[in-house]
């Protein structure tokens, strides 16, 4: 019994509080740099796309929301055909974020996507692709992964030996 | 009183109360937010005051639905008995000392008549829905309103030893020397509960339990049909209110400095205002928690409380 | 039975098979690389590592490989031990310190062995900080794709391709960490089972190069159980399709047809699905440039149909379903069966001998239990490539037997068994107009000309006691070859004959029936395989109708003026100038076809019809076995469906009386049933539409399966509703049924924890065994048992070559010889020129070399063709690359002129 009218004089107080509300959109709330708002996709220190086409993403989405198509460019690059994100379902859960193993999804603290037309919240590669590393600067998939592009050949990759020559048969 | 005059009170009442129960629609939002650190509706208008207009505007435009499988002349029907008996209720009130509409000498017996009513809004929209979340809300309001009644007429019954009437007016009279709130302290407790139950309030709002069925009996209204629902609940708070003032707070008394009118309107909005505030800091009790708080702990106590104050009026 | 225990529990278990199966069998999770079930044990990548125990009493028990372990009763073991959990981890990690960090670009990802190992064993970190050894990759060819660093050296992909299916040109070099499998250099794997390494490799070494084309994830794609049409042999596939396109074909495991294993022709050749030359839209030539729709074309149809005199010419690579809609839509009478004048003598025969014969025909995988072979005119790499798989197995059976039972040691003891084997083959002959490449097993490999073949057969058989009439004429080396083979066929226990389409001679098939039946009556279970031309020919065949002469015949004398045409080209059945008269005289030609060929130039309706990967049917192997391919997707523009369907549409437009009521697949299979005999029981061979497991469909995709929601996002933001399968038990959504479906019915092989291909051990009885509810199909064809043995004596004339004239024999390419194929550009690029292949002799007759240009005449009508020279060919004899785009010459064999 005590406690209820404890409660209610305590909820009473809060009368003499501070409100909490941002008068958004007049005053914004400060973001936190890892805000995970709209997807983006960024590019590596070289200016390449980052996304190899792995379907990650597409298999982590809980909504199902991802949808691309892998192919490979002539410097034995994988990349995207297609890559598109029907905002009008996303959740912002981050989970293609985490599953990206090339840090080429990545979610910025934009959030302000409102449309008339919700045909607009379907975004294609060009407009989700930044000019930008995003929150992993220096990072490139192909300096760590084995896959010989063009300009990296085989062992030219981090913590690789030059290739073994079969032939020999010393130690 | 004149019949002009008389038609006036009328009127005035009507008037008053269903602008105050449109009106506690900002009032318990703006409250809320306030006592939850926000600022509740703000936009429409000075204060949001307009969100009144705008949520009226709203239910009425709003698809008035009824389901194919619902019973449709209860269902019809059901929204409008809520309204029509709390305001039924309120033609005993006496707002000041010549304004109220039926100055009734059962005037507390026709009170428990009507708010007794209540409970068939809740039972015939729940069944009428033919939807068992709506009908398991229906039972349960139905049973909560019936077990709460019984000590709400028993709390009552100690003010009424005390003054020697069912008239309301001559109760108000008769607490010129004192309030009632001091020897009724446990009676006013108990009316105060079981008045919280009666408008099926949080922390009692039960029969809607909106995390656990929906939204309870009226769960399948849409439109003005809910809007019904929804602003006799705000008249059900406000008549509880008046009731409390009136039975022990000594109605329209007061100091000289201000009206009668004032004052009573004052009061009530002093326990409007616990309304609000019980709704933002309370959780809901169960089911059966709330049933055996009210047979185990709250009758008992209200025929304590008549007895002893039986016994005293006799003895003094 | 033996008694085991295992981590306390007990089991019953078979004996003479090696732990890791049984555990395997048993439902256990056990992680393992180098073995594999058709392959046996080498134990050389210590990853099924467990731990066995003395008795009850032995609580430090020993660390042993369970693949190379043999199952003994009261064998107490524990997988769970901590100890041999620590080392199968500890394994895990060794074998992955060069792994490279790829697994985003690698094709593999999704369905990769090593990836559900690595989780199994619960290696998750490197702890090996040294620098990664690295590997040049090789080129090697059009189907697979090669990443050398991702190798664990499980040598799953020699054991395959060198043991198994005995690719000569791929091996293991180098030594200690460096070694390599590969090419000696790059170049186009030669074996017509190379695609199977994509599947072997634990990881992804080698993947598909054709799915690299139009990458998909293994859990992207909708799946569906289909059959191969590739050739005759029915083999059970899995096709995948994503965004509309078929992306993959993979075994779909059949323990009586295929087992574990597809040749590349049926693993690549889907790519006509996708093909640009795909009728997409039903066409009137009449109207061309108006926009006229579907309804509008079959109101045309309906009344050149009312108006015309109608035949029916159906089509071996369509299905029962369709040929048998057809035949209903115009009546027996006019129905025919789009088989060329050879191609149907061959079919009609391989029918008659095996429905009164007493000789079994087996399966594929009952083939392999072989232990002597005689192949009669057949160059199975090229005819039926599966088969030839079942012959290697079957050639080795004999030597292996004799390593175990001199070496005592397990069958599945590969490395041991082959080590004593060494070279040693069964008894194998091999009789062809060529040489094949199955030669390099035969006891003898002999050519001569097909008539000689069937001579030699005839004269076998007698020596095996059939009472027929001696053949003098032999030389003497084809003597001593049918003494020997007689020899060798009443030594063997389970003696095969092989013979089929391949010699393009009735007479080869008919001694083959003949051998058969004479080792029958020395009660040897001996098996007969006649291979078939076409994926559906048998089941064409077993439906019944008339020749396509007789169709050619009722056009040229007026009394058939409309033809409708099912899935067949009539240029690849006729030859060119008699198909030309042909449509020249018809009045109104319908065809329902999926690509745009030579008869759909000629055609005046197109109705475009659903691929096998976008239809239900049955169809009907070279064994008699019916077996049912359900759809995979719905085609991307409602014009195109199911050719049966259209078959109904006309049905219904005509108010035909025999297709009334019929809407649904299970609809025409109910009445074939009832009308042909013969089919009785197809109904059963996947369950009905209604067919529903804890009220749910089975779905076609994944759980994983993603894009749901965006992948038609940019054609309109509103989810169309899925497409509605009123046919199959199967949806084409992700939701339904979770658990394991009806054996007929699963759309892709996956088990929790089992991502890969080797989730078919969680489906099976046994390991190598049967499917749960039984292999899929039906055998319609049983051997007739009573009644007097059937010999055929219609000894065929000696081989005599004619002045100035060449007989012209067909030669089977396995990349070209198939009409639909072809379309995938890697087959294309492995087809041969069209050639003519000569003897030495008459090549100096003719004053002609290789390279050279040779023009015959057949019928008056030119041809012209480089010339090989083989010397092996009979004199006076000329091989003509069957079916290959660009040949001409159809009906063979027949003479040219020179």
């Amino acid at each position: 019994m005590f406690s209820l009218l404890r409660s209610m004089w305590l909820v009473f107080l809060h009368m003499f509080h501070k409100r909490e509300t941002y008068q958004y959109p007049e005053h914004k709330a400060p973001i936190p740099a890892r805000w995970r708002g709209r997807i983006a996709l960024t590019r590596d220190p070289d200016g390449g796309e980052r996304c190899v086409g792995c379907y990650l993403c597409a298999a982590a989405c809980p909504v199902d929301c991802i949808s691309l198509q892998a192919t490979e460019a002539e410097d034995g690059r994988r990349y995207p055909l297609f890559f598109r994100i029907n905002f009008s379902r996303c959740i912002f859960c981050g989970f293609c974020e985490e599953a990206c193993p090339t840090y080429a999804i990545q979610l910025l603290p934009d959030f302000e996507m409102a449309e008339y037309n919700r045909q607009n919240l379907v975004y294609e590669k060009e407009d989700l692709l930044i000019n930008s590393q995003g929150k992993y600067p220096g990072y490139n998939y192909y300096r760590v992964a084995g896959m010989s592009i063009q300009g990296k050949d085989k062992g030219e990759a981090e913590h690789e030996e030059p290739p073994v020559d079969i032939k020999s048969l010393l130690p | 009183m004149s019949t002009g005059q008389y038609w006036l009170v009328i009127g005035g009442v009507l008037f008053v109360i269903l602008n105050t129960a449109a009106g506690l629609i900002w009032l318990e939002r703006r409250a809320l937010a306030l006592w939850q650190d926000r600022y509740g509706p703000n936009r429409a208008g000075p204060f949001g005051l307009f969100i009144v207009l705008a949520d009226t505007i709203k239910l009425f435009f709003k698809e008035d639905w009824i389901p194919p499988f619902a019973d449709k002349i209860v269902f019809v029907f059901a929204p409008a008995v809520v309204v029509a008996s709390v305001l039924m209720s309120f033609t005993i009130i006496p707002f000041a000392p010549n304004v109220m509409v039926a100055d009734l000498n059962i005037g507390l017996l026709f009170f428990l008549a009507m708010s007794s009513m209540g409970v068939y809004s809740i039972v015939l929209g729940g069944w009428a829905s033919n939807n068992k979340y709506a009908l398991l809300g229906a039972m349960r309001g139905a049973s909560q309103m019936i077990s709460y009644e019984v000590f709400m007429g028993l709390s009552l019954m100690g003010v009424v030893v005390l003054s020697g009437t069912f008239n309301l007016r001559e109760i108000v009279e008769a607490q010129r020397g004192g309030w009632y709130i001091l020897p009724q302290l446990i009676g006013f407790f108990i009316f105060l509960v079981a008045g919280i139950a009666e408008t099926h309030r949080l922390p009692f709002d039960i029969p809607e339990a909106e995390s656990e069925l929906v939204a309870g009996f009226h769960s399948e209204y849409s439109g003005m049909k809910f809007g019904m629902f929804f602003i006799g609940e705000y008249m059900g708070i406000t008549l509880i209110s008046s009731m409390v003032v009136t039975l022990y707070f000594g109605g329209w008394l007061g100091p000289a400095f201000l009206p009668p009118v004032i004052w009573f309107v004052l009061k009530t909005f002093v326990f409007i205002m616990l309304f609000i505030l019980l709704r933002a800091s309370m959780p809901r009790p169960r089911y059966d928690q709330l049933m055996e708080y009210g047979w185990k702990i709250l009758f008992p106590l209200s025929l304590l409380n008549l007895m002893v104050t039986a016994a005293i009026k006799l003895l003094l | 039975m033996a008694t085991i225990h295992i981590d306390g529990k007990t089991y019953q278990v078979k004996e003479g098979r090696n732990l890791l199966e049984t555990c395997l069998s048993l439902g256990l999770d056990l992680p393992y690389f180098c073995w594999h079930p058709a392959l046996g044990s080498v134990g050389a990548c210590r990853q099924c590592a467990v731990k066995t125990f003395r008795d009850e009493q032995d609580t430090k028990g020993r660390l042993v490989m369970s693949c190379m372990e043999p199952v003994k009763d009261q064998l107490r073991l524990s997988i769970s031990d901590k100890e041999a959990a620590a080392f199968r981890e500890q394994v895990i990690g060794w074998l992955m310190t060069n792994h490279p960090h790829d697994c985003a670009v690698c094709d593999e990802g999704g369905s990769c062995h090593l990836q559900d190992m690595t989780v199994m064993t619960g290696h998750s970190y490197r702890n090996y900080h040294f620098s990664k050894r690295t590997h040049k990759n090789q080129y090697l060819g059009p189907f697979l794709n090669h990443e050398m660093n991702r190798c664990i050296q499980c040598y799953r992909c020699v054991r395959f391709y060198k043991d198994f299916a005995g690719g000569k040109d791929m091996d293991v070099f180098a030594a200690h960490n460096h070694v390599y499998f590969g090419r000696h250099r790059d170049g186009i794997l030669e074996s017509e089972f190379s695609g199977n390494l994509a599947e072997v490799c634990p990881t992804g070494v080698f993947t598909d190069k054709t799915l690299k084309q139009h990458y998909t994830r293994k859990w992207d794609m909708t799946y569906a159980p289909s059959v191969c049409q590739g050739c005759g042999l029915g083999c059970n596939i899995i096709a995948g399709e994503r965004y509309g396109s078929l992306r993959q074909i993979t075994t779909r495991y059949n323990g009586a047809v295929n087992g574990y294993f597809l040749c590349d022709r049926g693993r690549y050749g889907y790519e006509f699905v996708n093909s640009s030359r795909r009728i997409k839209q039903a066409a009137v030539r009449a109207l061309t440039g108006t926009d006229i729709g579907t309804a509008e074309v079959l109101q045309y149809v309906k009344d050149k149909l009312a108006s015309g005199k109608v035949i029916g010419i159906g089509s071996p690579r369509a299905s029962l379903e369709s040929n048998f809609a057809l035949q209903q839509l115009v009546g027996r009478p006019h129905f025919h069966l789009g088989m060329s004048d050879t191609e149907h003598d061959l079919t009609t025969l391989a029918l008659k001998i095996l429905r009164q014969g007493h000789v079994r025909t087996p399966s594929m995988q009952e083939a392999a239990t072989a232990d002597a072979v005689v192949i009669l005119g057949e160059d199975l790499l090229n005819t039926a490539p599966m088969m030839a798989l079942s012959v290697r197995q079957a050639v080795n059976r004999q030597p292996a037997q004799e390593a175990m039972n001199t070496t005592h040691v397990a069958n599945w003891q590969d490395a041991a068994v082959r080590e004593a084997m060494q070279d040693k083959h069964g008894p194998c002959f091999i009789l062809n107009v060529q040489p094949t490449r199955l030669d390099e097993l035969a006891t003898v490999a002999y050519q001569t000309a097909p008539e000689t073949i069937a001579r030699i057969g005839f004269a076998l058989a007698r020596a095996l006691g059939a009472p027929l009439a001696g053949i003098n004429d032999l030389t003497d080396q084809e003597q001593q070859l049918v003494t020997q083979m007689a020899a060798a066929l009443m030594n063997a226990a389970r003696p095969l004959v092989i013979a089929g389409y391949g010699s393009a001679c009735e007479g080869v098939l008919r001694a083959a029936s003949n051998i058969c039946e004479a080792l029958h009556q020395h009660a040897k279970p001996s098996m007969l395989v006649l291979t078939t031309p076409e994926c559906n020919s048998m089941g064409l065949e077993m439906l019944g109708g008339l020749r396509l002469d007789s169709a050619v015949d009722a056009v040229m004398n007026g009394e058939a003026d409309t033809v409708i045409i099912l899935e067949n080209d009539l240029y690849r059945r006729l030859d060119k100038h008699a198909a030309d008269n042909f449509f020249r005289r018809c009045k109104e030609v319908i065809l329902i076809d999926h690509l745009y060929n030579a008869t759909a130039e000629k055609a005046t309706v197109l109705l475009p019809a659903g691929t096998f990967a976008e239809s239900d049917g049955t169809m009907v192997n070279n064994e008699g076995r019916a077996q049912r391919f359900l759809q995979v997707y719905a085609p991307a523009t409602t014009a195109i469906q199911e050719s049966w369907r259209w078959l109904l549409q006309l049905g219904r437009v005509t108010n035909c009386e025999r297709l009334r009521n019929m809407e649904f697949f299970d609809d025409v299979i109910h009445a074939l049933t009832q009308q042909v005999r013969c089919f009785a029981g197809i109904e059963k061979l996947t369950p009905p539409a209604d067919f529903r497991i804890a009220g749910q469909k089975i779905p076609r995709e994944p759980h994983r399966y993603s894009g749901r929601t965006a992948m038609l996002a940019n054609i309109s933001v509103s989810e169309p509703k899925p497409p509605v399968d009123g046919d199959t038990p199967l949806s084409f959504t992700m939701e339904g049924y979770r658990g394991e479906p009806p054996s007929s019915v699963i759309p892709f092989f996956w088990w929790p924890g089992w991502n890969s291909v080797q989730s078919i051990n969680k489906f099976q009885v046994e390991i190598g065994g049967s499917l749960h509810d039984g292999d899929p199909g039906k055998r319609l064809i049983e051997p007739g048992g009573n009644g007097q043995l059937t010999f055929f004596t219609d000894v065929p004339d000696h081989f005599v070559a004619c002045a100035g004239h060449l007989q012209l024999v067909p030669l089977y390419h396995i990349y070209g010889s198939e009409e639909l194929s072809v379309h995938t550009p890697g087959i294309a690029e492995r087809m041969p020129a069209p050639y003519i292949m000569l003897s030495p002799e008459d090549a100096r007759r003719y004053q002609v070399a290789e390279q050279h240009q040779l023009q015959v005449a057949v019928d008056g009508h030119p041809y012209t063709f480089m010339v090989k020279v083989n010397p092996a060919l009979q004199r006076g004899m000329a091989g003509i690359p069957a079916g290959l785009p660009g040949t001409g010459i159809v009906n063979m064999p027949q003479m040219a002129k020179v």
